[in-house]
């Protein structure tokens, strides 16, 4: 049986199941539009650690247990964790395998690796290598803001295009058998550089590889926005958006159900600026707001498209542009 | 898709996300001028104590360098700075702030690789480029007045 | 009658660096340097002093007057100690400000720790 569709897309004919996800958030999460669907916040963005990526794998501790409690199985079930973060070396999420300890891939797709890590999670039940897989991300405001930018007690003034990184981790748990939503469809993103060298505007850096990913997929299964219940990338924020919107349109389609997680996760008045960002933004969205909701009923057929900056302070400092990347994945409530 | 020209890609990022320079501007012009008042205040009372023009300058400067350690320390420094940007970034104040900072940051690094190696990582360059431009400035100046 | 002059020309000085930081590609980082810099270049030309001797603490606070300070104290150095001056009289006279600045960082990072924000 084939499973690829085009250049780009890949079918999953045994359509993995979603039978387990959990989300975790900070403070500021938990006070923004979409309380009401996250599962847990951790109050205190420390979380009682000693060190800010210490406290960011604790986040992702707490997004696999919940996730492994909710589908009723035993980290022993787990076949293997896909998952990263945006910390060198994706410690945040070694540190959590430490006591997990389940067979492991470690994924790194910046701010897309949401997405990634769902599309490796689904061939590999599709391929019939797991019974059941885990996929998570995470990401601290904390740790990330001294890794990329400042210290945190920095005085400095952060520009209207920037983005705020979401503490929160989220963990879902595909697996072969059971009942939930499923993955039927997805496309793997190609690295597209649209020359934007702003560190403080990843919107404008993501939204070309977000327009990319699209239309592949929109040409490989022959299909338009308006075939889907509602397109959600993952951290474009609000300047993204516009711009992949324009984009999509320029390329001939109008996407009007077109969301975002950055956009949604926040609100005006929380000082966010254009939004939210992190792999953490996309994971906590996902595996709360968006699940519940096919899960509910909802929508039917949503793309979820997780979208990555792939950048590096030291890259940057050469003079680099920021390159980008975006995973879609095709999610369907039977 | 069709290939997206950078140039006009550029143009079309442009015209989003806007700084409202305007409000900016109006806090960075009170704020930066309140901070040089403060200082004003303390030369003025240290020189009626009797203290020279030049010390009651250092004290000045020392006293508004504690002041924005304090600030950073309690988390208010930047709560302050994100309003009043270049207000409190150009004056004394805003290199204290940037050797405060990465000192309390980097911290969890340890006291020697952490706290004492990171201190200068912001305020570095201006010492740097600050000392070096002097001796240079004095070379000229030093044979310009016909040396030795 | 001088608080008004300190604060009038420290708040422009801060005006001009705003308008660098939302108009230009510029980093805060080498606005400051540039700040510094144009400080000692304008001291040797000797046209920074008279600002100082008219706006006080509004020339000084500033990091142009950190740039003047190093200047002056060049200056200085060369008058007493001839070529040594060159090399000892920036750093001299601006050692209270940085000593300060290293000891009070020192002091306040042992006590205090970043604030999740």
């Amino acid at each position: 049986m084939t499973k690829r569709l085009g250049n780009n897309t890949l079918l999953f004919p045994s359509k993995p199941v979603i039978t387990g996800f959990y989300s975790v958030v900070g403070k500021k999460e938990w006070e923004g539009p979409l309380r009401q669907w996250f599962d847990l916040t951790v109050g205190e963005s420390h979380i009682g650690e000693t060190s800010w990526e210490k406290a960011e794998s604790k986040l992702m501790e707490l997004s696999t247990n919940g996730a492994l409690e909710m589908a009723g199985i035993s980290k022993e079930e787990i076949s293997v964790f896909f998952g990263g973060d945006l910390l060198n070396q994706c410690i945040a999420t070694n540190y959590t395998l430490r006591t997990l300890a389940t067979p492991f891939i470690g994924l790194y797709g910046a701010c897309s690796t949401m997405a990634e890590s769902l599309i490796a999670g689904a061939m590999c039940i599709d391929g019939g290598f797991a019974k059941n897989v885990l996929c998570a991300t995470s990401s601290h405001f904390c740790s990330a803001e001294r890794q990329f930018r400042f210290p945190l007690e920095y005085g400095g003034q952060r520009p209207q295009s920037s983005q705020w990184t979401v503490t929160g981790s989220g963990a879902t748990i595909l697996s072969e058998n059971g009942t939930g939503v499923r993955i039927t469809r997805a496309a793997i993103g190609k690295v597209i550089d649209a020359g934007i060298q702003d560190l403080n505007n990843m919107g404008a850096a993501m939204a070309p590889a977000a327009c990319d990913t699209l239309c592949a997929f929109f040409e490989d299964t022959n299909t338009t926005p308006w075939n889907y219940d509602l397109i959600v990338t993952g951290d474009l924020g609000n300047i993204g958006k516009d711009l992949l919107r324009e984009l999509l349109f320029q390329n001939g389609y109008a996407a009007q159900n077109l969301e975002d997680c950055g956009a949604l996760i926040f609100s005006e008045d929380q000082d966010a600026h254009a939004g939210g960002s992190g792999c953490g933004c996309s994971a906590s969205v996902l595996n709360s707001y968006l699940l519940k909701q096919l899960n509910q009923g909802k929508w039917h057929k949503i793309l979820f498209m997780a979208t990555g900056a792939l950048m590096s302070p030291t890259s940057a400092l050469q003079g680099e542009s920021i390159p980008g990347i975006a995973h879609l994945v095709q999610l369907e409530k039977e | 898709m069709k290939k997206i020209n950078q140039n006009e890609y550029q143009k079309m990022v442009s015209h989003l996300g806007k700084s409202p320079w305007i409000t900016n501007v109006i806090w960075a012009f009170f704020v930066g001028g309140a901070i040089c008042v403060i200082g004003q205040v303390i030369i003025d009372t240290a020189k009626n104590m009797g203290i020279s023009q030049e010390d009651a300058g250092c004290i000045a400067s020392i006293s508004l360098i504690f002041l924005s350690g304090l600030f950073t320390g309690f988390g208010l420094f930047d709560k302050l700075a994100k309003r009043a940007g270049a207000g409190t970034l150009v004056p004394i104040t805003g290199f204290a702030n940037a050797v405060i900072s990465p000192a309390m940051e980097f911290k969890t690094e340890g006291y020697v690789l952490g706290l004492g190696a990171k201190m200068f990582v912001i305020a570095g360059p201006v010492i740097v480029y600050g000392i070096s431009s002097s001796i240079l400035c004095g070379l000229i100046y030093f044979f310009m007045k016909g040396g030795m | 009658m001088n608080y008004l002059l300190a604060f009038v020309f420290g708040g422009f000085l801060c005006v001009i660096a705003q308008l660098l930081i939302d108009f230009t590609k510029l980093t805060p980082a080498r606005i400051l340097v540039s700040y510094v810099v144009a400080g000692v270049i304008l001291t040797f030309l000797g046209l920074y002093q008279p600002l100082v001797d008219l706006f006080g603490a509004g020339a000084t606070v500033p990091l142009t007057g950190f740039g003047n300070a190093l200047a002056k104290g060049v200056m200085k150095g060369i008058s007493e100690k001839g070529f040594l001056g060159v090399i000892s009289g920036g750093m001299t006279a601006c050692a209270a400000g940085i000593s300060a600045a290293i000891f009070f960082g020192l002091i306040f990072s042992l006590i205090f720790s970043p604030k999740e924000k």
